[in-house]
């Protein structure tokens, strides 16, 4: 097991959310990303249930590593993200049963989500208690965000509406491809691209300060 | 001079410069579409015009944002993104809202070529990866179709084409269905001397068959395009037409409706024929070409929308590669590979 000591919980919380988004740079959590983000509520209930999950069994795997054996982790993990995924599934059913409906098999495909999975197995149960709810709230906001991202420009550009609330007027021609699957595609390529660029320019920034500070010293 | 089997000639200097280059081939489709781009103009009045302009503007925009510093003055001047935007301009109705249109040209180079790395890499030809975006993005306007106008009406130009970005169209004239929707949808033919004229609705390129042959013939001349691929389009549309007629003469059109109504004569010679995302090889072009007809008469005959030459030829483009591949030339003194 890897120490702790060595850790910055700010750090640790940080990464999800930009350096090592699981949606950008780590490009996991395809599925749900690409299925129910043609509206902004939606993306933001997907993300709840996302954020509720992961945090739960990363806070489980944590604590019960000690006496999960090695050969059958991954399905013991599988197990533990299950019971949180039912109870999200359930719940969403009794608080919000529209938006339920709308979201349909992909509530219980949260089980599924590789991003979830791919937390345990590289960190929770590696690390502690504290570092690994950390950590999972952090890449579940990253997860959120993406999503939201996603979500939004579809319903504004699909839709001509944010959170049901129209933007445009009666007479605002939708587009009708972003709210069908090529959509998503499309938008996440082109969030993809941007983020790459921005992360080309930052290097290439980083670089030349490094540079300047050679030359002057 | 040597001459070594199968026709390759090697010669010792001084050689001949090679006159055809990318620009230059560009330039002569360019010319095979004037007549096409005139008879869109008399047909369908100015507003053909702008389409077209803005269409092109869409694309040479989007090349000049994306293409970095140092390369944009050889980009811009192979004449590529103008052809791309004017394909893209004659295969919309001529009622499309101007915004629209930019936005097509935008796709057409930004989702068609560039993000595949640019002219020669893109698996699928440009122009019709715009126009498959604007039918997926604005189904409605996309499949509104004005009618032809005489030559009375050539200065008016339709109020639906000036609509404010992001705004619903609003149509002037009672919109008139194309000869494949009355085909499809009220069993209706259209007379083919219509057909090779004109003077019917549609797309501003596609309705004059007889110009289209006739830029076809020049670009055939100029050895621009690959003749088997528009003769195997051909042929092999009118035999899977000819065979659906004679099963269920009153429901499929015949043989020659087929080939002169739609789009077929335009996807055939200057779509299909883009030689970047058509097969290389001969036998290639054939299975390539039959593969193009056979679509498009499955998807007119059995799909939803009367039209199909467009997802006839993007599907064909994205079997190009592995078409490419198994219709390999067996390099010359190798053995056939067994198995």
């Amino acid at each position: 097991m890897e120490t702790d000591k060595n850790l910055d919980a700010y750090q640790e919380f940080v990464k999800g959310l930009w350096r090592d988004n699981p949606v950008f740079v780590q490009v996991l959590g395809m599925c749900p990303m690409l299925a129910v983000t043609n509206s902004a509520i939606n993306a933001l209930v997907m993300g709840g249930a996302t954020l509720f999950v992961l945090i739960g069994s990363s806070f489980l795997v944590a604590s019960l590593k000690k006496w999960i054996p090695k050969q059958v982790r991954i399905s013991l993990y599988i197990i533990i993200i299950a019971t949180f995924v039912t109870v999200a599934d359930y719940s969403l059913l009794a608080l919000m049963p529209g938006v339920h409906k709308e979201l349909g098999a992909f509530i219980p495909l949260i089980v599924a989500n590789c991003m979830i999975l791919g937390r345990q197995e590289a960190f929770a149960s590696r690390h502690g208690v504290r570092f690994a709810v950390l950590d999972a709230a952090g890449m579940a906001l990253g997860f959120t965000l993406a999503l939201f991202a996603l979500g939004s420009v579809r319903e504004i550009l699909g839709n001509g509406s944010l959170f049901n609330i129209p933007l445009f007027g009666d007479t605002f021609e939708p587009w009708v491809i972003m709210i069908l699957p090529p959509g998503g595609f499309i938008t996440l390529g082109l969030i993809l691209l941007v983020f790459n660029w921005a992360a080309v320019r930052k290097q290439r920034f980083m670089q030349q300060v490094a540079e300047a500070e050679r030359e002057t010293l | 001079m040597i001459k070594k089997e199968p026709d390759l000639l090697i010669q010792a200097t001084p050689m001949l410069r090679q006159e055809m280059t990318t620009p230059r081939a560009m330039l002569d489709v360019w010319i095979a579409l004037i007549p096409v781009i005139l008879a869109a103009v008399w047909f369908f009045g100015v507003g053909a015009l702008l389409l077209l302009l803005t269409t092109i503007a869409g694309g040479l925009m989007t090349e000049w944002v994306f293409t970095p510093a140092d390369k944009r003055r050889g980009v811009m001047r192979d004449n590529s993104s103008l052809l791309t935007g004017l394909l893209l301009g004659l295969t919309l109705p001529p009622g499309l809202p101007l915004w629209m249109a930019f936005l097509g040209g935008a796709a057409a180079i930004g989702l068609g070529k560039l993000i595949w790395g640019g002219l020669g890499s893109n698996l699928f030809n440009p122009a019709l990866v715009g126009r498959a975006f604007l039918l997926g993005t604005f189904p409605i306007a996309m499949t509104t179709w004005s009618p032809a106008m005489g030559p009375g009406h050539f200065f008016e130009v339709q109020g639906s084409l000036f609509a404010l970005p992001f705004q619903t169209p609003v149509y002037d004239a009672v919109s008139a269905a194309t000869p494949l929707g009355l085909m499809k949808f009220e069993q209706q033919s259209t007379a083919l001397s219509k057909l090779l004229i004109g003077n019917t609705s549609g797309s501003l390129g596609e309705t004059s068959g007889l110009l289209l042959l006739l830029g076809g013939l020049f670009l055939l001349w100029r050895r621009d395009l690959d003749w088997r691929i528009p003769t195997a389009i051909f042929a092999s549309a009118a035999l899977f037409s000819g065979l659906l007629y004679l099963v269920n003469p009153v429901q499929f059109p015949g043989p020659l409706f087929t080939l002169f109504s739609g789009s077929l004569l335009f996807g055939a010679i200057y779509m299909a024929t883009d030689p970047v995302t058509s097969p290389l090889s001969p036998r290639g072009a054939w299975i390539f070409g039959i593969g193009i007809g056979f679509l498009i008469v499955l998807i007119r005959g059995f799909g939803g929308l009367p039209e199909g030459v467009m997802y006839a030829i993007l599907l064909m483009n994205g079997a190009t590669p592995l078409i490419d591949r198994y219709t390999q030339p067996r390099v010359f003194g190798r053995q056939a590979r067994s198995g």
